[in-house]
């Protein structure tokens, strides 16, 4: 197997270099033939990355310990889906996947090339470029089918157990397809860019690749929030370590792309702008890699120190350089092609929009970096921790949480004074509404900036709420009195009609779910206390009582775990088996939280450890206020784009009468009904 | 009246000294909260202080311990701080401190803030002040052009 992995990992590189020089070629001399092999290339490319990589999963289902890279990361005793995660949970194999999967993103790109053939061309040959990179990197620099020098071990070393999770099985393939996707947005824009591609058809193809990319990414990012929370056990799900930051970069660009890309379609504004977007969005995707991997940054997340650092400082410059270069020799095709009419437009909201990601993007950028330079500045090494980014980035969340309710609502061009007035009453009151109740409840904004920022954060999440709940009001009432049909149908027909502009609306809607449950954090609660039987410890409005603790033991790991029965108003409502382990083959150990998550609250409890002297089992309590909000936001964030992706349909008959046209028509220009606009 | 005075009088003190215990205590324990977010855990696992619970953690404990032990000597917040400073090295804070270069690090996000809005507000006024193409009275199209510009309109408004 490890022979079979390494000839084809060989011919996969020699097959994207050729992909990458014939592609090349044939675009330079217009040679369909010669373009024709480079794009078979591509897809054999595909061929012998997947063999290399069922290669690997193969060797670690048998127990191939000859291989260097199994021996490290599994052992025998480890379950299936775990031996199958190793894939993935060392330098060399990660990078074979991220290899494999843009191979399989270039393969759907090869295999559709009839979309445009000419731009498919150049975009082919762009991700074959960056290929060769990648699959040097697995054949050079990081190998994963190295050997054993000596004696093979009876056993391997086994997985680390913070990734012996069923989380860890699909968080690093999601992140990485985000990751890697961004490729392909990129490779069609500098693809348009070289060939001073007429029309906007490319931002139409890019599009769907940056939401695809977008969604994977999002859904990784949240997948290992939700990871560091069910495993860490400190009770938080993002604590800014900068392999965090390094998602959250490419992520934050290409929000801004998706949104500043309507400019573009719309009205030919911001090509230039558009181009930078996707191009940092790659940078960044490929710098988060760099972070991981190099060693740069003090990292709990990161793979071990390593001497591939400077591979990817090598690529980073000659993508930088590339773009550049194309940039200014043909930067004359993406002039505007119109003029703003307003600061109160849809545009404008855009360009703030896009100025607070980018804000936000640096700030992150500058927090992880700023360690690094205060090193070289000063010859003192400073940390930045979360204290640092909250007290940055909330404030730029929050404006941009704002910016979410008032974009939707203003008018591409121009937007009166009137029809703002008429779309914000309702909102604004809501909103001031909630602010009011929620200082009458007992929230007290003046005591901490925390409370303030979580009064604001609710608040502005109810503005944007009703604003997204009035567009989908206002559409439907029209649709529902043009086919007589009630006003729930009419919404979901005009979002049928139209699932780009209610698809976003959906996302935001589950973006702002998320922010109320980060809004939650300023009140969450912990305590710690030995707990032998019957020890009772008091936390919010729980009683824990401790049943027992007990031990056991499998193959792969011995456990320590207690039996909390957890009262509410003097009432029973739930046991709760919080679990330390200590995994045998890699002897660490790992804790297993017991969570009862409920809309309101989480109850959150860790088995911390032993006190040595008295025998009894030390239990960390948290109560986190809303946390089940991010995960339902993140699900509805999936909806919504999945809901995006889908082509319109094309409305039906309408069965209206002339009157009930007049009307329609009548507001319309009353300004009661806004036309368009996303 | 004296006898009812004299009773009231240990009632009194005995309550002021309850609250100023409680208070006293609440502000130890707020402080400590406080100051313990302020610093972060030198085992290595990248962790603010309160928050690192690994297992057998060798510093966090004592770290805490400290911090408990500074409170109780009576020194101020920037006292404990600068004694953990002198201890663990600079890389203990958890976030910089607003003096010498670290206040780069405070200013430089709020100065992209403030540069980038004033470019978006010139930029905004420049794109205003490009010149507005000439409207052309009473154009004279025919039902396939008006078809046409239909379809375009339905086309730009349809997201």
């Amino acid at each position: 197997m490890p022979q079979i992995g390494s000839f084809t990992l060989l011919l996969a590189q020699a097959l994207a270099v050729y992909s990458f020089v014939a592609g090349a070629l044939a675009l330079y001399r217009k040679d369909d033939r010669l373009g024709e092999t480079a794009r078979r290339a591509g897809i054999a490319c595909w061929a012998a990355v997947t063999i290399a990589a069922i290669a690997l999963v193969l060797a670690a289902f048998g127990n191939n310990f000859s291989v260097a890279y199994i021996l490290h990361h599994s052992n025998r005793d480890l379950p299936i889906a775990y031996k199958f995660a190793a894939l993935w949970s060392g330098q060399e194999g990660s990078l074979l996947l991220w290899a494999w999967l843009l191979s399989s993103y270039g393969l759907v790109m090869r295999l559709r090339y009839k979309v445009d053939p000419q731009l498919t061309a150049y975009a082919s040959a762009i991700v074959a470029a960056v290929q060769v990179f990648f699959l040097l990197l697995v054949n050079f620099a990081a190998h994963p089918f190295g050997l054993v020098t000596g004696t093979i071990p009876p056993d391997g070393n086994g997985l680390n157990p913070l990734l012996q999770y069923p989380e860890m099985v699909i968080h690093p393939p999601m992140l990485y397809l985000g990751y890697v996707g961004v490729t392909a947005p990129f490779a069609f824009a500098l693809g348009a860019l070289i060939m001073k591609y007429p029309g906007e058809k490319w931002i139409h193809i890019t599009r769907r690749w940056t939401m695809v990319a977008w969604l994977f990414l999002t859904c990784g990012v949240f997948l290992g929030a939700h990871w560091a929370y069910a495993v860490l056990g400190w009770g938080g799900y993002w604590g800014w370590d900068p392999v965090e930051n390094a998602s959250i970069l490419p992520w934050l660009t290409m929000t801004a792309f998706l949104h500043s890309v309507m400019m573009q379609e719309k009205r030919g504004m911001m090509k230039m702008w558009n181009m930078w977007l996707i191009f940092t969005t790659f940078l960044l995707a490929i710098f988060g890699t760099f972070l991981t991997r190099s060693g740069v940054v003090s990292s709990v997340h990161a793979f071990a120190q390593s001497g591939i650092g400077i591979w990817f400082v090598w690529f980073l410059a000659t993508a930088f350089a590339t773009c550049v270069f194309f940039f200014v020799r043909n930067r004359e095709t993406l002039k505007s092609e119109h003029r703003l009419d307003s600061l109160i437009s849809r545009e404008s909201s855009f360009l703030f929009n896009n100025l607070v990601l980018l804000v936000a993007c640096f700030a992150v950028l500058w927090g992880t970096l700023f360690p690094v330079l205060s090193e070289w500045v000063t010859g003192s090494k400073v940390t930045v921790g979360p204290p640092f980014f909250n007290r940055v980035n909330v404030p730029i969340g929050l404006f941009l949480v704002f910016l979410t309710a008032v974009g939707p609502l203003l008018a591409w061009r121009q937007t009166s004074w009137d029809s703002l007035r008429r779309n914000f009453l309702w909102p604004t009151i809501i909103a001031a509404g909630t602010a009011i109740a929620l200082i009458a409840g007992g929230m007290k904004p003046w005591q901490d900036s925390a409370y303030f920022y979580s009064l604001m954060a609710i608040s502005l999440a109810a503005l944007v709420m009703a604003t997204i709940v009035g567009e989908f009001w206002r559409g439907g009432r029209v649709i529902a009195r043009q086919q007589h049909i009630n006003i729930l149908e009419g919404m979901v027909q005009i979002t049928r009609r139209n699932t780009r502009r209610y698809g976003g609306y959906i996302v935001h809607f589950g973006i702002i779910l998320i922010v109320i449950g980060f809004a939650g954090v300023p009140f969450n609660q912990d305590k710690e206390q030995e707990m032998g039987f019957g020890d009772k410890m008091q936390i919010g409005a729980y009683t824990l009582v401790c049943q027992s603790f007990t031990q056991d033991d499998t193959p792969n790991y011995g456990s320590e775990w207690a039996v909390l029965d957890v009262y509410k108003n003097g009432k029973k409502i739930d046991t709760m088996f919080p679990e330390r382990r200590f995994y045998k083959a890699s002897e660490q150990t790992s804790t297993i939280v017991a969570n009862r998550s409920r809309p309101n609250e989480d109850l959150y409890l860790v088995y911390t450890g032993k006190n040595p002297d008295t025998g009894k089992p030390i239990i960390k309590a948290h109560v986190n206020p809303l946390v089940m909000w991010i995960w339902i936001g993140v699900v509805v964030v999936g909806f919504g784009t999945v809901l995006a992706l889908i082509p319109n349909t094309k409305p039906g008959k309408i069965n209206a009468t002339q009157k009930e046209r007049d009307e329609t028509e009548a507001a319309v220009k009353r300004g009661a009904v806004e036309v368009g606009g996303d | 009246m004296l006898r009812k005075q004299n009773l009231l009088r240990p009632i009194q003190l005995l309550g002021i000294a309850v609250l100023a215990l409680t208070f006293m205590g609440a502000d130890v324990d707020a402080r400590f909260n406080k100051l313990g977010h302020q610093l972060m855990c030198m085992c290595g696992c990248n962790q603010v202080l309160l928050e690192c619970n690994h297992v057998g953690c060798a510093y966090s404990e004592r770290m805490r311990g400290e911090l408990t032990a500074s409170l109780e000597r009576g020194d101020n917040d920037s006292l404990a701080l600068q004694s953990f400073v002198q201890k663990y090295g600079n890389t203990v804070l958890s976030a910089p401190t607003t003096t010498g270069f670290n206040r780069v690090a405070w200013i430089m996000p709020f100065a992209v803030f403030a540069i980038a809005s004033a470019m978006t507000v010139w930029l905004v006024r420049l794109w205003k002040s490009r010149p507005v193409a000439q409207t052309v009275a009473h154009p004279n199209l025919g039902n396939e052009e008006l078809d046409g510009l239909r379809k375009k309109a339905r086309e730009e408004t349809e997201f």
